[in-house]
């Protein structure tokens, strides 16, 4: 452990704790809502009301401001569930188990609005819904890699072996996320190549940008919130024979 | 700019609109069902609890 620093490790062995991550979740939940409320508000302002309108695409390219955070959510948070559910795998830790499984949702639900918001502006940019082309495609498997994940866990009853099949499906299905990066740029897709994350210079002007930017750090909050929650109800449930359990249920009468 | 030319969003409000109407309904499910499960699950306990 000499790589990393020791109030880092005191901070993730406290978080093992199941009683220590209850009570601290709790506390730091109004903290979460507050930064997202904040930059979600300062977001949809900058880019619904300070941007100008796209020269090419009008007003309708303004879906960007949740399409594009959604996409990459929607890549993030796949990423952390199949790491959470690796660490569950090998060390056993029984919150990692836990993050990885409460991620899935939240993943599937910003993938599914990253599809939509998608479809609802290729209409009127593309003259069609949906084209099965390689970014669009490569996303709807995504969707299905989620909607598996939460089907695998629902349907073992012993939590702990059904986070191990939940962990090694989430891991095999990693080969996709390279896919869809790179996939406007490997295949000739209808879907427009990458604005932002061209190193050299980004396509996009400043004005749109920093709204952009706010509303992809926006949604990493509401990740943390959102997975937090399940993950809190997910452990009571989990451990509802433990002490600390009844001990917290015999205090709050 | 008016509130009504915001709104119009340049002849795009249909898409624009659904697209976040769509995205807060999601994201609004996502945080209402597990603090929802969480408070019926808690008092069911409690209710077992008193019961022993």
């Amino acid at each position: 452990m000499f790589l990393i620093p020791d109030p880092v490790v005191r901070f993730f062995h406290r978080m093992a704790s199941p009683p220590h991550f209850y009570a601290f979740t709790e506390r730091l939940m109004p903290w979460l809502v507050v930064i997202f409320l904040l930059l979600t508000a300062a977001g949809l302002y900058g880019g619904l009301y300070l941007a100008p309108a796209d020269y090419q695409q009008g007003d309708s390219y303004r879906i960007i401001y949740i399409h594009v955070p959604s996409a990459w959510m929607s890549l993030f948070i796949y990423v952390v569930m199949a790491i959470a559910g690796a660490i569950g795998l090998v060390w056993r830790i029984k919150l990692a188990e836990i993050v990885a499984i409460s991620s899935a949702p939240v993943g599937a639900s910003f993938t599914f609005i990253a599809l939509v918001t998608g479809s609802l502006w290729g209409k009127p940019m593309w003259g069609t819904w949906w084209v099965w082309d390689a970014r669009l495609t490569s996303e709807l498997i995504l969707l299905f890699l989620y909607l598996g994940v939460i089907g695998l866990y629902g349907a073992i009853d012993d939590k702990r072996t059904a986070s191990r099949a939940v962990a090694i499906l989430a891991l095999v299905g990693v080969v996709n996320i390279p896919i869809i990066h790179y996939s406007v740029e490997w295949w000739n897709t209808l879907h427009q190549g990458p604005t932002v994350t061209k190193m050299d210079k980004p396509s996009i002007h400043v004005s749109m940008l920093i709204p952009l930017l706010l509303m992809a750090v926006a949604f990493k909050f509401y990740y943390l919130i959102a997975m937090l929650q399940r993950a809190r109800t997910e452990l009571l449930l989990r451990e509802r024979n433990a002490q600390w359990v009844k001990t917290m249920i015999s205090e709050s009468r | 700019m008016s509130l009504q030319e915001f709104f119009a969003m340049g002849g795009y409000a249909f898409y624009v609109w659904t697209s976040y109407g769509l995205t807060l309904i999601v994201l609004l499910a996502n945080i209402i069902i597990p603090v929802a499960q969480r408070r019926q699950f808690l008092r069911s306990l409690s209710l077992k609890q008193k019961r022993q």
